[in-house]
């Protein structure tokens, strides 16, 4: 069970996806951003940071490094990608989900523990959790707010391709401002995932708010044996 | 200002440049030492060690080494102190002691652990994003430059009043200059403070400090030596910013036509600096670094200087190959130059290949600018022709010395005679639950998560504590869980009472605020924010509180590793309260057993530990509800500091402390009120009759129980079951039993009830009520 996680020039939780990917039970792989070669893996995270400094676009950049020109095609073809934070960014730069992620509403990077309700439990990613639970995820983004028009909005919710949606607070917001509370989507086939929030920092006890984040990993798992079995 | 152009066309008539040759051969040439902040000894100093007038460049050099920035040269004849008060067994754990980058302790199974605080001060009044932002990576590189992964940054900042306008400037570019260098960076920010006072008006203090880890064998210094060994200067490219930074030099010294005029604040560029972090980190592991310079303050004066100084030869540098961001500068202002994220490395001749292979990878630029020499000289030469010959020592430190004159303020005897003691205080339970509810939302002591959600405290995934709590804890070791707490801490106005005790009630809190996390205390980084040193009254509030610092840390048996020292943080004649900011770090074997500082769980006890006095001079509560600084500050007890800190570490390891909070500003009832609000759990309190009527302190009334800032004390919440077993390892320390967790509210028996929702919405109205949510 061989993940690989991307580092791009500025990528940081990288080694953070390594870590989590290894205790929970995988094989992390390290792939190299100038190098269009995934090593055989099972499956891809895109991690957070700042790659290529992020001074474009968020993600903009990324799209055209060679480790991309093995991703796309890959993706496409049933892989299992999961794009945290700046990779999600990346992963709708590469047109393997819609819409975009701009600055928050607040005009502030923002940490924070934040919860998330679970709406699709059906993906590579998530099939560890149930529909409705509500999990407590690390956020901390600048441009974090997810935004498309109402047609891919009203597509996504009818295709139940919205993967996770925020718990609002007492005044119906949001923590960064996305079009209908969502905080993460997948393609159509259900083996692309994007989200705002780190489920690699809730993976340890005694190292971030929850251990919500295994079922990410696990479920990986989960998937790819249930893959491999049918195969 | 034209005497600088002037003497820049003086020059050499083929090359416009003013080499060592052409100085010779006009030894009587006006050169503008008074506006590069020389004095008239110190140009005739250098002329005497150069034997004839400087170039433009050596005296460019000179200008910013023998800055006060630079060379200490106000504050080092005070400096043996340290070296007085540290004994063998201190110097024991000491694997790099103070003059390298930064200091670097053993925290077992051969981890060592480097951390520095320094300040950025000036700078981010200015410009307060790239003034904050850059003093992020400056202090970074530092504890790069020994050899460390960076692990942890977290900054201790000082602003002026919360509602003058200027703080709507300063206060938002400054955190987000924080946060967006250090976010961008990957390091998670664990802590730090957010300290209001007027006395900071319009000299905001901005101090920065980084936590690096790596294997004791790894340790990197900052030497050239190897003769024939190449100089590399590796990461951004030589730009016009921050010239003259460290020194008084302005813009006013270019002429029309040269660069623009820029500020002296530097632009960062953090993303350079997350590769050059990983760049660095990767020729380590190579082996193919024998000398690291980061370049900060001076530029490439300091790091060719420092480098070849702690070098056993010389070393000759060809300024035309270091590569420029703007082709018009001349050789001065590429040696002042300040542009970030750039390092010097020496590499023996047989690595240059790997070495060029490392960096081409992280696509970071790196040019062989030089070498070392047999010599004893630093020669630089600017397209074949020298422009500086110098002795490095005498650049890098050999500066000049002063033993300023220092006397003891004459407002002081007004100024402790004035006691909080003649204040009005409130005896009601109703007032006192009023003065509280004040309290928790006044500026100092008001919910600071509106500046510390803007910084990532989660990355890299080892943070096991981090702000609000008393001390952010980072692993150093993923397969043990060893790893390291630190807190910064300084309270200016007990500072400005008493500088010695000031200095030391800062090392006590600090101190203690890593014993309440459960690691034990290993070294100390001072950052001594003060104002000019050319006052007496300053000159002697630095000489007390430097004495404090080395004599309390000698005391408590942890050494200073390295710091910073800033003056000049004056407005006119009036000076910021003297501000010496300690940094203590400690280590735990296994930082998941660490304490944070909020009740969790119902049942437990609460327990006071220490003794509480009537100590209200100096106060949050005399300073909030009077608006009075007078008196003397509270006792200062090391002996109990250790004593307590030693019997909570012991109670951490033995399992039985749920929670653990540093008693300091707004004393017992702020801590109690922060303990609830942290998770929702609340107390009841039924003990506090016998606040103060345990030890030698006298029977205390409510309100001074509650409020009195009294050191050496902290709150513990001990799970039910484990109360005897808690007792019996504190040994000797004062404890009273004050509580019990539960329910949702803070309750004093028979005084005043709060619900922990109306704490929380005085807590987190304040700041988002300035600065907008």
């Amino acid at each position: 069970m061989k993940v690989g996680v991307v580092t791009f020039p500025g990528s940081l939780d990288d080694r953070d996806a390594a870590r989590a990917v290894r205790e929970c039970g995988g094989e992390a792989v390290s792939l190299w951003h100038g190098d269009a070669d995934l090593k055989g893996v099972d499956a891809v995270i895109l991690p957070g940071g700042f790659s290529y400094g992020d001074y474009l676009r968020c993600g903009a950049i990324a799209r055209f490094a060679p480790v991309m020109d093995a991703l796309v095609p890959a993706a496409r073809g049933g892989l299992p990608v999961l794009g945290i934070c700046n990779g999600f960014q990346v992963l709708t730069e590469s047109h393997l989900l819609p819409g975009a992620l701009i600055r928050n509403d607040h005009r502030k990077f923002n940490c924070v523990d934040t919860r998330l309700v679970v709406e699709n439990a059906s993906t590579a990613w998530t099939n560890e959790f149930e529909a409705g639970q509500e999990i407590t995820i690390v956020l901390k983004n600048g441009e974090g707010g997810f935004v498309a028009d109402d047609k891919t909005l009203d597509t996504l919710e009818g295709d139940g391709r919205v993967v996770f949606r925020y718990v609002t607070d007492a005044e119906g917001r949001n923590p960064n401002g996305s079009y209908r509370d969502i905080a993460g989507i997948t393609n159509e086939r259900g083996n692309v995932v994007g989200l705002m929030p780190h489920p690699e920092h809730c993976i340890e006890e005694g190292y971030g708010p929850s251990l919500d984040g295994r079922a990410f990993f696990t479920s990986l798992i989960k998937h790819t044996l249930e893959s491999a079995a049918t195969a | 200002m034209s005497d600088t152009a002037a003497t820049a066309t003086a020059a050499t008539p083929e090359t416009g440049i003013d080499t060592v040759a052409n100085a010779a051969a006009t030894p009587d040439l006006e050169q503008p030492w008074a506006e590069l902040g020389l004095k008239v000894d110190e140009y005739a100093n250098i002329r005497e060690i150069v034997g004839r007038r400087p170039t433009i460049a050596e005296l460019a050099m000179y200008s910013v080494m023998w800055s006060e920035h630079c060379s200490y040269k106000s504050s080092k004849v005070h400096f043996k102190l340290w070296g007085e008060n540290t004994t063998d067994e201190m110097r024991e754990k000491l694997l790099v002691g103070i003059g390298e980058n930064a200091g670097v302790v053993d925290i077992g199974d051969g981890w060592a652990v480097t951390f520095k605080v320094e300040s950025h001060n000036h700078p981010s009044y200015v410009e307060p994003y790239q003034g904050a932002a850059t003093g992020v990576g400056g202090i970074v590189r530092d504890i790069m430059s020994m050899g460390a992964r960076p692990i942890a940054v977290m900054d201790p900042l000082r602003f002026g009043n919360l509602h003058h306008p200027d703080t709507q400037r300063v206060l938002p570019g400054v955190i987000a200059g924080v946060g967006g260098y250090g976010n961008c960076l990957g390091l998670p920010n664990i802590g730090g403070e957010v300290v209001f006072d007027d006395c900071y008006q319009g000299n905001p203090l901005v101090n920065a400090l980084c936590v690096g880890a790596m294997r004791v064998e790894d340790i990197h210094l900052a030497k050239a030596s190897g003769v024939g060994n190449k100089v590399i200067l590796f990461g951004a490219k030589t730009g016009g910013d921050g010239i003259g930074g460290v020194s008084v030099l302005a813009s006013e010294t270019f002429e029309a036509g040269g660069p623009a005029k820029r500020p002296a604040v530097q632009v960062g560029d953090p993303f350079a600096e997350k590769v050059l972090i990983e760049c660095c980190l990767d020729l380590y592991a190579a082996g193919v670094v024998d000398g690291i310079q980061d370049l900060g303050g001076a530029g490439l004066s300091c790091a060719t200087s420092e480098l070849a100084s702690n070098g056993d030869g010389g070393m000759h540098v060809e300024l035309d190959r270091v590569p420029l961001r703007d082709a018009t500068l001349e050789p001065h202002e590429i040696l002042m130059s300040e542009s970030q994220e750039r390092m010097m490395a020496v590499v023996e001749p047989k690595h240059l290949d790997a070495f060029m292979a490392i960096t081409d990878r992280w696509d970071v630029e790196a040019t062989v600018v030089g070498e070392v020499t047999d010599g004893d000289h630093l020669v630089i030469t600017w397209h074949g022709e020298v422009i500086v010959d110098v002795p490095p020592r005498s650049v890098a430190h050999e500066g000049p010395t002063y033993n300023r004159p220092l006397a003891r303020p004459d407002y002081l005897d007004a100024l402790n005679a004035d006691s909080a003691a003649t204040l009005e205080r409130p005896e009601s339970g109703d007032d006192i639950r009023a003065q509280l509810l004040t309290l928790i939302g006044s500026p100092n002591l008001c919910d600071k998560s509106w500046v510390t959600d803007q910084y990532d405290r989660y990355v890299l995934g080892n943070t096991a504590l981090a702000q609000p709590d008393d001390a952010g804890v980072v692993r150093v070791d993923e397969e043990t869980g060893r790893g390291v707490a630190v807190a910064t801490d300084c309270n200016g106005r007990f500072a400005k009472l008493d500088p010695y005790a000031g200095a030391q009630l800062a090392l006590a809190e600090a101190y203690r605020n890593v014993v309440t996390a459960g690691a034990a205390p290993l070294a100390v980084t001072d950052c001594l924010n003060f104002g000019s040193p050319e006052d007496p009254g300053v000159m002697w509030q630095f000489r007390e509180a430097i004495r404090g610092i080395a004599e309390g840390c000698k005391t408590l048996g942890i050494p200073v590793t390295g710091g910073n020292v800033s003056f000049y943080n004056q407005t006119g004649d009036v000076a910021i309260h003297p501000t010496p900011v300690i940094g203590v770090l400690g280590v735990m074997e296994d930082v998941s057993k660490r304490s944070g500082s909020g009740f969790r769980t119902e049942d437990a006890h609460v327990y006071l530990l220490g003794t509480t006095r009537d100590e209200l001079d100096g106060s949050e509560w005399a300073h909030v509800i009077h608006k009075h600084l007078g008196g003397l500050p509270p006792k200062v007890d090391l002996a109990a500091e250790q004593a307590l800190g030693e019997a909570l570490v012991r109670a951490a390891q033995a399992g039985v402390v749920e929670a653990a909070h540093d008693l300091s500003e707004g004393g017992l009832a702020i801590g109690l009120a922060e303990m609830a609000m942290r998770h929702g759990v609340g107390v009841i309190v039924d003990g506090l009759d016998r606040v103060g009527a345990t030890g030698e302190g006298e029977p205390l009334d409510a309100f001074t129980a509650l409020f009195s800032e009294s050191a050496a004390r902290v709150l513990v919440a001990v799970p039910a079951g484990h109360a005897a077993e808690f007792e019996q390892l504190l040994g000797d320390v004062p404890h009273v039993r004050i509580g019990v967790t539960g329910g949702r509210d803070v309750e004093v028996t028979d005084l005043f009830t709060v619900s922990v929702s109306e704490l929380r919405s005085a807590h987190q109205f304040t700041m988002p009520a300035v600065f907008g949510g």
